[in-house]
């Protein structure tokens, strides 16, 4: 399990070490056929700063050589936002007053025929809080039987669940599974999630092995970026997956960099990270792993998303609701975050036309579940 | 350096060798004690299991050497597990490299029925040390079913050519989660060294030492590098090309 290996890197060391990254670890991680964890700190390392347009080159040549000319489409359906959590930075955070919706499965289904209407999307993101007593994997189930015959392609970014748990949805047609670490600096950790389930962070850094273990198609990983020093965060996230991809080498896997929002209880981030360092981060993951793929959601203004479109990131999403029901049912209800690309998706794809790519919204099959 | 450590047992030399070839037995055990190797290889058909005092045996063995028996000869995975038993019988060692060539021309690896007999084989506790083609996904595989290391070939066996398969070799480096044995192929001493600073875990060599003019200096210009090429990995190599810079900036949008 992850959280053991996770025991061999120590937080303070590696951001001193990537901090001490010199321009020759630069140059050997931008020449290098095949980078390591180390190469890929030096590449989000101060030292790292002037050599920014060879990584975009760099960057950008990888993400042709692998997915070509093509931006991958997917949008999200919040279907619950009742939540035992109370993450500090989170709208859904327990003790923000509102009221809660649990979608229906006739509401989830009104939502689909929505979203069929905004635009072509097959790849659907369905998005929960952890409140397992009303909505636990019986409910995802359900709500995964609902949406199937609408979308050949669904995902899941719910709470961890047991290796069990994901073998269940697995046979009720789900194909990946997004979950933001957020921090993998455990002790910090507890302070930005200090009750309900998700207060566990074994529990959550070793859902990963049990996605891996049930035979999840794609993983999605993530830290929230606003929490820790964002270097050293994702240096661990750049370990975790390397981990990930030598023990579950039949996955496909995904990173976000979701830089933290504004939401309702006010937190402010402690730590914010520039366009121009998000841009450096990203080239660098795509140098240090050519596959992956690399998702920009509505969090991000649309001069920063059509720029970064060409450069290295492969999936977009767009005219996203972060409410549940926020398609059809309850236009108005509590929205996760606020974004910032509110176009429509149909000039979401006209945008990535206009660049010389080409908006995919079907890139998988149900005969392959 | 880093400790090599293969079935719970730790080598300082990453460098294997084998057995077959040599002029003569006296011979051979010069050469291997020039080498430094701690781990030989040689073909239970060789060896004469009921003679305890095998003239050949009697020159390869000493203090701290790993011996390693291999399946040499077998064409399936049923006769690699009746090898491989003698073998632990005769050898007293669960170590075993496996080898399934039944092409007789090539001496290439059947992978379908290597990895029948890795899964079986380490289901009876042997350490097994599978040779293979340089193909990543039988690597993970093999690991999946228990194998203790992976033995790709660099290029067909006895050819001399070096690494021909680098691509593929760097794949499985990057990936695997077991040790990785770059095996046949490597003709020269700069082969060895190119896979050792590749990342490399250990090379096997025999047919470029057993053929040598001189073997024995052959086999000692091969243990100095493959702990150069050792020591240069670990050490992280500097970059090799110059970076161009793009004429039209592509991250002017973040000005």
């Amino acid at each position: 399990m992850f959280s053991d290996e996770l025991l061999n890197y120590d937080w303070e060391a590696t951001s001193t070490a990537i901090m001490a990254k010199t321009a020759a670890d630069v140059e050997r991680a931008l020449n290098a056929r095949h980078p390591s964890v180390d190469d890929f700190m030096a590449l989000i390392s101060p030292a790292a700063a002037p050599y920014l347009e060879q990584m975009a080159a760099l960057s950008r040549h990888y993400t042709r050589e692998r997915f070509g000319k093509t931006i991958s489409m997917y949008i999200p359906m919040y279907i619950t936002n009742s939540c035992t959590n109370s993450c500090v930075y989170c709208g859904f955070n327990r003790h923000n007053a509102f009221e809660r919706v649990v979608l229906t499965p006739e509401q989830i289904e009104d939502e689909c025929r929505a979203i069929k209407k905004l635009a072509p999307f097959e790849n659907l993101l369905l998005v929960t809080g952890e409140n397992p007593r009303v909505a636990g994997v019986e409910y995802i189930e359900k709500a995964l039987h609902v949406c199937r015959p609408y979308f050949s392609n669904l995902s899941i970014e719910v709470m961890p669940l047991s290796a069990e748990g994901y073998e269940r949805l697995t046979h009720a047609g789900l194909n990946g599974v997004v979950c933001f670490q957020e921090t993998y600096h455990r002790e910090k950790y507890k302070t930005y999630h200090p009750a309900g389930m998700k207060s566990n962070f074994e529990w959550r850094v070793n859902g990963f092995d049990r996605m891996g273990q049930a035979g999840v198609h794609k993983i999605g990983m993530g830290v929230l970026i606003g929490l820790e020093d964002w270097r050293t965060d994702v240096t661990m996230m750049a370990i975790h997956l390397r981990y990930l991809r030598k023990h579950y080498w039949r996955t496909r896997f995904s990173v976000n960099f979701p830089r933290m929002r504004p939401a309702a209880g006010g937190f402010q981030p402690n730590v914010i990270i520039s366009d121009r360092e998000l841009a450096q981060l990203t080239f660098a993951f795509r140098i240090f792993d050519h596959d992956v793929d690399i998702s920009y959601s509505t969090r991000e203004r649309p001069d920063f998303r059509d720029n970064m479109l060409t450069l290295g990131a492969t999936s977009l999403s767009a005219g996203s609701k972060t409410d549940p029901g926020g398609y059809h049912t309850y236009p108005q209800s509590l929205e996760q975050f606020a974004v910032s690309d509110e176009r429509t998706p149909a000039e979401v794809a006209e945008a990535i036309r206009a660049r010389g790519y080409e908006a995919v919204w079907k890139d998988w099959d149900k005969i392959f579940d | 350096m880093d400790k090599l450590i293969i079935g719970g047992r730790e080598f300082d030399s990453r460098l294997f060798v084998g057995t077959g070839k040599f002029s003569s037995n006296q011979l051979m055990q010069e050469a291997i004690n020039a080498s430094g190797s701690q781990m030989v290889t040689v073909a239970l058909k060789r060896i004469d299991t009921d003679n305890r005092e095998d003239d050949m045996l009697r020159h390869i063995m000493r203090p701290g050497m790993q011996l390693l028996p291999n399946t040499s000869g077998v064409r399936d995975a049923r006769e690699a597990v009746l090898a491989a038993q003698l073998a632990r019988e005769a050898f007293e060692t669960d170590f075993i490299k496996l080898e399934i060539h039944p092409d007789p021309k090539y001496l290439l690896p059947d992978p379908i029925e290597t990895l029948k007999a890795t899964e079986e084989l380490a289901r009876l506790g042997f350490i097994v040390l599978p040779y293979i083609q340089a193909d990543p996904v039988l690597c993970k595989r093999l690991e999946e079913a228990g194998s203790a290391a992976v033995m790709p070939l660099g290029a067909p066996i006895g050819t001399n050519k070096g690494i021909v398969v680098k691509d593929l070799l760097e794949i499985i480096i990057a990936e695997s989660r077991v040790p990785v044995v770059v095996d046949a192929g490597l003709g020269a001493p700069s082969h060895a060294a190119e896979a050792m600073e590749m990342g490399a875990d250990a090379v096997l060599v025999n047919t470029a030492i057993a053929v040598a003019g001189d073997p024995v200096r052959m086999a000692r210009a091969f243990a100095a590098v493959v702990g150069a090429g050792r020591e240069a990995y670990e050490a992280g190599l500097g970059a090799r090309s110059a970076i161009a810079v793009a004429s039209s900036p592509l991250t002017a949008f973040l000005d």
